[in-house]
């Protein structure tokens, strides 16, 4: 899995938040439409794209998108 | 492995009770807890639940009984007959006794009756079912009813939006030569607090500090409610519902492709449809009534199946029925229906409480 990839398919999940925002620097946590509903979205994308079976606290526990990336790398 | 088949017996009938007031969550009211973090329409874009029933008087026991009542008059059978009950659900009337006791009172079963409580949730249906079908696989009791569902909680509190009230009734009765049952069955209490109602029981006496409101995932609640790690309880869901139906099509070696429909516990829809897309099904299979009923524990498999399959029941549909949650506890069922007796929804009015088993 890439980096870039990723990341598109982690800014596939927000509706109102443009994906020129979203930056593997990106603390998401921040970001004004983050909510635990978009978190969902990226569980579901997660476990579709990856196959990977994220929790709660890794999601929590990361802080930028590739903290989650390498969350998810980790998994694999 | 947990694989369990009963043969010799069939779903007589299945019927639902519901509150009359319809809570809409695009207009959420005082008590409602919608997280500020979104708005409303979000909400029920990602949850699929627009509304629900709830009432401030009408208890679970309540609402089976009355689904029961209209079962057993559309049945036409003889209260003498039905020789045990199993309730289903996380709300009782009384921390004791059972409310399967009280209910096989008010009925007015025989006193020649096997009655228990099950405590579970989401999977509870399944798990009920397994337990009448095991009563009556030999014979020696004819007749049995399983009444599910959640609905007035134990205290007040802030309401999640996400869940609604309903008690059902499944009626299931020992038929020589049918096919029966195929079940499969989990559980993983390492997530014991995935969902979890922290004081109350004996780990936690209530006391006074169990109704002092914290933030709990960004909602205010106390103790005595129920509060849910909502990922984790998704990734659960969406993870272990799909290989258990794989599983039990895998040991009794059937294509479940090729069932008529695919009931699930009607979770939230995100969940649902992630499900859905994993077992690669086609919309028409899945039923769902979390638009207008939410997410209503064990009752929502029968409550999904009066509402939206009334019609569409006629014999040999190949049913496979999923319910998850709470535990974490799983469990799904294969079956085929033949003759079953589906009531009209039964709307329940605020006043058709139990007025006798009242201390």
């Amino acid at each position: 899995m890439d980096l870039k990839g990723f990341i598109k398919n982690f800014s596939d999940q927000f509706d109102d938040t443009d994906s020129s925002v979203i930056t593997a620097e990106t603390n998401f946590h921040n970001l004004d439409e983050w909510s635990s509903l978009i978190a969902l979205s990226i569980i579901a994308m997660v476990d579709e794209e990856y196959d990977v079976t994220l929790k709660g606290d890794d999601i929590k526990n990361a802080q930028t998108v590739e903290d989650l990336f390498n969350t998810v790398k980790a998994k694999l | 492995m947990a694989f369990l088949e009963f043969r010799n017996v069939r779903i007589a009938g299945i019927s639902a009770g519901v509150p009359r007031f319809i809570a809409s969550n695009l207009h959420p009211l005082n008590d409602d807890g919608i997280s500020s973090e979104y708005t409303p329409e979000a909400f029920v874009e990602t949850t699929g639940v627009l509304e629900r029933r709830l009432s401030d008087t009408l208890t679970t026991s309540d609402l089976c009984y009355a689904a029961a009542e209209k079962l057993i008059a559309e049945l036409g059978w003889e209260r003498s007959e039905i020789e045990a009950l199993v309730f289903v659900s996380q709300t009782a009337d009384y921390i004791l006794p059972a409310t399967a006791c009280i209910l096989q009172d008010r009925l007015g079963l025989s006193k020649e009756c096997y009655a228990e409580d099950v405590a579970l949730g989401c999977s509870g249906w399944v798990y009920g079912l397994s337990n009448v079908a095991s009563l009556l696989t030999n014979g020696s009791i004819k007749k049995a009813l399983l009444l599910a569902g959640d609905a007035k909680k134990r205290a007040n509190g802030a309401r999640d939006p996400l869940f609604g009230h309903a008690g059902t009734a499944t009626a299931v009765e020992y038929a020589e030569g049918d096919k029966g049952f195929q079940f499969h069955f989990g559980t993983d209490g390492s997530g014991y607090d995935a969902i979890i109602t922290p004081d109350g029981g004996s780990r936690n006496q209530v006391s006074p500090a169990s109704f002092e409101l914290k933030q709990v995932e960004g909602k205010t609640m106390h103790r005595v409610q129920t509060r849910m790690k909502g990922m984790d309880v998704f990734s659960f869901g969406i993870s272990t519902a799909p290989k258990s139906i794989k599983k039990l099509a895998e040991h009794f070696g059937f294509d479940y492709q090729e069932s008529d429909y695919f009931v699930f516990h009607q979770a939230n829809m995100k969940m649902n449809k992630m499900i859905a897309k994993k077992l690669k099904l086609v919309d028409e299979k899945v039923p769902t009534c979390m638009y207008h009923f939410g997410n209503t524990s064990s009752a929502s498999i029968p409550l999904t199946i009066v509402t939206q399959l009334k019609d569409k029941c006629g014999n040999g549909k190949k049913f496979v029925c999923c319910g998850f949650g709470v535990g974490l506890s799983w469990g799904t069922v294969a079956f085929e229906t033949n003759n079953i007796v589906m009531s009209k929804l039964v709307e329940v009015a605020d006043e058709e409480t139990d007025k006798v088993h009242v201390v």
